[in-house]
């Protein structure tokens, strides 16, 4: 646990050591307000309610892009600057390197999201929101950027080029967000059986995090974030250890 | 006493290239075993292997008698490595890149820090502990990624080319360190430069195509040449040995054996 530890305070003091980790928090500032306030009709929902909802529904979307930016360099950039031979010559073992570096990125992602926090005080001295739902909404975005870091860390192990890294990561994620994206699933409504779409949308990121985003805290919302993380996270671990070299 | 690295069978194919073809040998303690060969002849790909980094296709690797394959961790914990081209993470300063490498190898506190001061005494890195790793010359760089293998004062270790960017000063220097060092550790380096060869090594391996040509004193390797060959001994006995010429004509190499 202590090499994990080390690994992580490494990998997120380099996200600050470079303008990363600013370009990254103000941009997801300047998207999740601009979303909220401009396209999400914050101030006119239509029902005259104080919610979050119209922030929290751009998360998907806002991370399908930011969040692949974030991960695409985790393995790529050590392979690129042949560094993961000195890691993995390094007294630890793969899973304590992957989840070391995993945890860094899910970190900061996590204090991107916690400054968005005037958007909850807003919303407080605007109205009477319930702030159950609220907390529950910031729970579900957080498990999703670590769905989608997962998904990332996994594709940046397969490459040394960045850019290839971000693509697969994005077009992955696009899946995982489509098969529960209600203009697709219509599309498909007419010739497949119901059951079928059901369990194709069961591996939605966006079904999953609706639920959580209203408010609805259910445990096959939390497995399905967990094991979606420790699938990829394992998949990474082993991706490695089949390709360390190259 | 047992060897301190001992290496069997070891065998690697990439594709159909067979990059380590059967290498077996034993390094112990006190030795400095300069391994030699020409580009593409597997040294790398030997020393990869033995530091756990690559996985080999046949064959095994003790390193203070721990199994490399199967207990890789406790291998590498007794084992410094400086790998080809001397990674570093660029971001990094060479302090914290080496509080990293020693937090990672278990040293905390005042251990880690004295540590750290004894590592860039030795190699020289007074001036530059603060400066970000990318701004950093070769001859700086390559320093920076021998502190981090000393860093554990390990029994075993392990360099990829650890001379090459350094000016003459700062050969010699190294050079000076790897004798002195040879004494107590067991020290495996790869070269292209004959000369290293006889100035720190105690033992010589040359390879091609994989295999072990000579393994010998440095002084054996220089009296395979016939007394004809008066300048750049080694450099005929090398190419003789690793096929680079058919009758190699010892005035001619004056010039790149120097490289």
């Amino acid at each position: 646990m202590r090499k994990v530890f080390t690994i992580l305070k490494r990998e997120l003091a380099g996200y600050f050591a470079t303008p990363v980790a600013y370009v990254f928090i103000v941009i997801f500032l300047l998207l999740s307000g601009f979303f909220t306030f401009q396209l999400g009709d914050f101030y006119n929902d239509g029902n005259g309610q104080a919610t979050l909802s119209g922030f929290f529904n751009w998360h998907p979307w806002l991370y399908l892009f930011l969040i692949p930016a974030l991960s695409m360099r985790l393995w790529a950039e050590e392979r690129k600057q042949g560094t993961i031979e000195l890691l993995m010559t390094l007294p630890i073992t793969l899973p304590q390197a992957v989840l070391g570096k995993f945890l860094a990125a899910w970190l900061f992602a996590g204090v991107a999201l916690a400054l968005t926090f005037p958007m909850w005080i807003t919303v407080n001295y605007l109205g009477d929101p319930d702030n159950g739902t609220i907390a529950a909404g910031f729970l579900g975005s957080l498990l999703m950027s670590g769905g989608f870091l997962a998904i990332g860390s996994c594709v940046s192990a397969l490459t040394k080029n960045q850019v290839i890294a971000f693509v697969l990561s994005v077009s992955i994620c696009l899946v995982f967000l489509m098969t529960g994206f209600t203009p697709v699933i219509g599309i498909f409504s007419g010739w497949l059986p119901a059951a079928v779409i059901e369990a194709i949308a069961s591996f939605s990121f966006l079904t999953h995090f609706d639920g959580l985003a209203k408010g609805l805290i259910e445990a096959r919302d939390l497995v399905f974030f967990a094991s979606l993380i420790g699938l990829a996270l394992y998949a990474n671990t082993l991706l490695l250890e089949l390709k360390k070299a190259d | 006493m047992s060897a301190t690295i001992e290496i069997r069978g070891l065998v690697k194919h990439f594709g159909p290239i067979k990059a380590v073809d059967g290498l077996t040998f034993d390094v112990s303690e006190g030795e400095v075993l300069g391994f030699l060969g020409p580009n593409g002849a597997g040294k790398s790909t030997t020393m990869k292997m033995a530091t756990g980094f690559l996985t080999p296709t046949a064959g095994t690797v003790r390193v203070a008698g721990h199994d490399v394959g199967e207990d890789p961790v406790a291998a590498k914990s007794v084992l410094g490595y400086l790998p080809e081209g001397a990674p570093a993470y660029p971001d990094m300063t060479p302090l914290g890149f080496l509080r990293f490498i020693g937090e990672i190898r278990g040293l905390v506190g005042g251990a880690l820090e004295q540590r750290i001061a004894e590592v860039v005494r030795r190699v020289h890195l007074e001036g530059i502990m603060r400066q970000p790793i990318e701004t950093l010359s070769k001859g700086y760089k390559r320093r920076v990624g021998l502190a981090q293998a000393l860093l554990h004062d390990p029994k075993v270790l392990i360099m990829d080319e650890p001379t090459d960017g350094l000016d003459p000063n700062q050969k010699h220097e190294v050079r000076s360190l790897i004798h002195e060092m040879g004494r107590s550790k067991a020290i495996v380096l790869s070269t292209h430069i004959l000369e290293e060869v006889e100035a720190v090594c105690t033992r010589a391996i040359i390879i091609t195509k994989g295999r072990i040509v000579f393994d010998g004193k440095p002084e054996e390797l220089e009296s395979q040449a016939p007394p004809s060959v008066t300048k750049n001994r080694l450099d005929w006995v090398f190419r003789k040995l690793t096929g680079g010429e058919k009758h190699p004509e010892p005035q001619l190499s004056a010039v790149g054996g120097r490289l």
